[in-house]
């Protein structure tokens, strides 16, 4: 990509951004909970996992900002703590798909035939399962940790991909350009790579941000029901599922705020996957 | 008659075409349960302490001395005759627990997509009908917040409101009062048990119960109901046959319903089978959070106590209700565009 292709390209975004307030607010926040996930452990009030039984399950006040949990522990502390985590989660299992399912989809979309309709009934079978049941299976199977939660996570997102980079793959394959690329001698791993992938992409990172907001719903689902993440580990998902026992006695802090978190999170990734589609693709702005 | 023949032949291809995806899924529960950890004949053995002669019989017992592919035939030979293991944990055929607790999971998911229908169909056609006024903004706001929000959460503040502040909703654990009586179990759906046994009151009580779980379900799936909603109608109202129905003079009412929104619906359709989806992973969620004794909460207690059978049996039903719904929805599709069949 050429300096000037790069520089009006920015202009573009600046231009989309202030017209569309909504965006530039969700990427801010986006840049604030990467922030959070990185210095956040170092600046928090409180041990997260330190606990202090005799203010156990303080409502929020001015020395406990979201209150206290069943062992005295700082929740918003630990809903600070945990923002590494669940992001890194999210973050890595959707690239873990996004990088497997675009070579998988390129090629099934450039080679066709046998390799194609194989990977393509591997997929109608992903397809079949519900997909937050199957990664709960998997997860019980592959064993109870946080790199299988990823793994799960990753793999349900994967027919997504595969999908879509193999459509984009396949009606690009044989248009001029690519042709023009074969005549002048690349060979067809350089052809897919250098020439066909780069088109891709740009529409995949869009449904790579309008995912990982699915993927931190579906991991604290997970850890929510027991799954994964171990106490005292602060995630949000346990962190509901600790508080979810006092609910009825009235203690909603403990389960508003890890809530809230998973919420604000998950907004901020729709929205911002939403505003960049309008950005790289003008035709499905809705 | 020609038309019911041709959905009929629909219906059977379809169901032709699902199959592999069926046996697919059948191999691939099969797999799951050959990677989960430990070792079955250990575990089905008397405990750790089994003698090592005592394992192997067990072993042999359950198969697993033969080849995969031998094991795999079992596997299926068994499902097929509907024998989907034993449970540890309450010492019943997984099968008959399945079945025992299957209604209990339908009746809450049936209710939900229910509700979620009622409210977001015409949520998605007020949004059409005025675009960007106050309705269509506050739609958009409802649907971008309720993909947001958990089923965990969403439940667990519903409790809280309805429950410990306002005191309206009854307390949040089960179908039923612990002490209340159960009508005889004719289809297992307790709303539709207490009509056939003339209990009013007990209809009420299990009502007021099934009333917040089905909600928090179906507050999940309103948001991509209304918005598909009015994206389609939209278009429709946009097209001409609703210029063309609105010039000659037909009533708001017929123009809006009758036209546009019949042709509107079969994007709704077609997503039914993705929203269906989601709910029966979110019943999972739900029905921990309302201690709702159905099969997911009994996955759920066996996982815990590492009892897989129940857990494999579960991800198989699951699989399959999956597979008949979207077949189902193909028939749908097909009935309510018969286009879809003449192709």
């Amino acid at each position: 990509m050429s300096l000037t292709a790069t520089s009006s390209g920015l202009r573009h975004t600046m231009w989309v951004l202030r017209g569309n307030p909504v965006t530039a607010i969700a990427g801010a926040a986006a840049i604030l909970l990467a922030l959070v996930a990185i210095f956040g452990p170092m600046l928090v009030p409180y041990d997260p996992v330190a606990s202090d039984v005799p203010r156990a399950l303080q409502p929020p006040s001015a020395l406990h900002w979201a209150g206290t949990d069943q062992l005295g522990r700082d929740v918003f502390s630990r809903l600070i703590v945990a923002t590494r985590l669940d992001l890194a989660i999210a973050v890595t299992a959707v690239s873990v798909s996004f990088v497997i399912g675009a070579v998988i989809g390129s090629l099934c979309g450039y080679v066709g035939g046998k390799l194609d309709r194989a990977v393509g009934r591997f997929v109608d079978v992903l397809m079949a399962f519900p997909l937050f049941v199957l990664a709960m299976a998997m997860v019980a199977a592959l064993g109870n940790r946080v790199e299988n939660i990823v793994i799960a996570t990753a793999i349900i997102n994967l027919p997504f991909y595969i999908r879509f980079a193999r459509a984009e793959v396949n009606i690009r394959r044989n248009l001029g350009w690519v042709e023009a690329a074969r005549a002048c001698g690349d060979g067809h791993v350089s052809v897919v790579l250098r020439f066909l992938l780069p088109n891709v992409l740009p529409a995949m990172a869009v449904q790579m941000s309008l995912n990982l907001g699915w993927a931190i719903l579906n991991a604290a689902g997970l850890s929510f029901i027991g799954l994964g993440v171990k106490p005292p580990t602060p995630e949000w998902g346990i962190m509901v599922a600790e508080g979810a026992r006092f609910i009825s006695t009235g203690r909603w802090w403990l389960v508003s705020f890890p809530g809230l978190a998973l919420m604000l999170a998950v907004l901020c990734f729709n929205l911002l996957g939403d505003g960049l589609r309008d950005i790289l693709d003008p035709r499905m702005r809705t | 008659m020609g038309t019911i023949g041709a959905t009929l032949i629909r219906a059977g291809r379809r169901f032709l075409s699902s199959l592999p995806a069926l046996f697919g899924v059948l191999v691939f529960t099969f797999l799951l349960m050959r990677v989960l950890p430990g070792d079955p004949a250990v575990f089905f053995a008397s405990g750790p302490s089994a003698g090592k002669e005592e394992i192997e019989v067990v072993r042999k017992q359950l198969g697993l001395d033969r080849s995969l592919p031998e094991q795999l035939g079992i596997y299926l030979y068994d499902v097929g005759r509907g024998n989907l293991g034993r449970s540890m944990m309450t010492g019943q055929p997984v099968a008959k627990d399945l079945q025992q607790r299957l209604p209990a999971s339908l009746e809450l998911t049936l209710t939900a997509l229910v509700i979620a229908l009622i409210a977001a169909v015409p949520l998605g056609v007020l949004a059409a009908l005025r675009p960007n006024s106050l309705i269509d903004h506050g739609v958009r706001l409802f649907c971008s917040l309720g993909v947001c929000v958990p089923t965990f959460v969403s439940g667990l503040l519903l409790i809280y409101v309805f429950y410990y502040l306002l005191g309206l909703a009854p307390d949040p654990t089960g179908r039923i009062d612990v002490f209340a009586s159960v009508p005889p179990a004719r289809t297992g759906f307790l709303m539709v048990d207490f009509l056939l046994a003339g209990d009013v009151e007990g209809w009420w009580a299990a009502a007021r119960q099934l009333t917040l779980p089905a909600f928090t379900m179906a507050l999940f799936v309103i948001a991509p109901l209304a918005r598909i909603t009015r994206a389609s109608m939209l278009v429709s109202l946009g097209s001409d046959f609703v210029r063309t129905a609105r010039s000659i003079g037909l009533s708001r009412w017929q123009i809006v319903v009758t036209y546009a929104l019949r042709n509107a619906i079969l994007p709704v359709i077609t997503i039914a089978g993705i929203v269906f989806s989601t709910m029966l992973g979110a019943n999972v969620l739900v029905e921990k959070v309302f201690s709702w004794p159905g099969v997911a909460s009994y996955a759920l207690d066996a996982l815990l106590v590492s009892d897989y059978a129940p857990v494999q049996g579960f991800v198989l039903l699951m699989a399959s209700i999956f597979v008949a719904v979207n077949l189902l929805v193909d028939v749908l599709y097909g009935i309510a565009d018969p286009r879809a069949t003449a192709a």
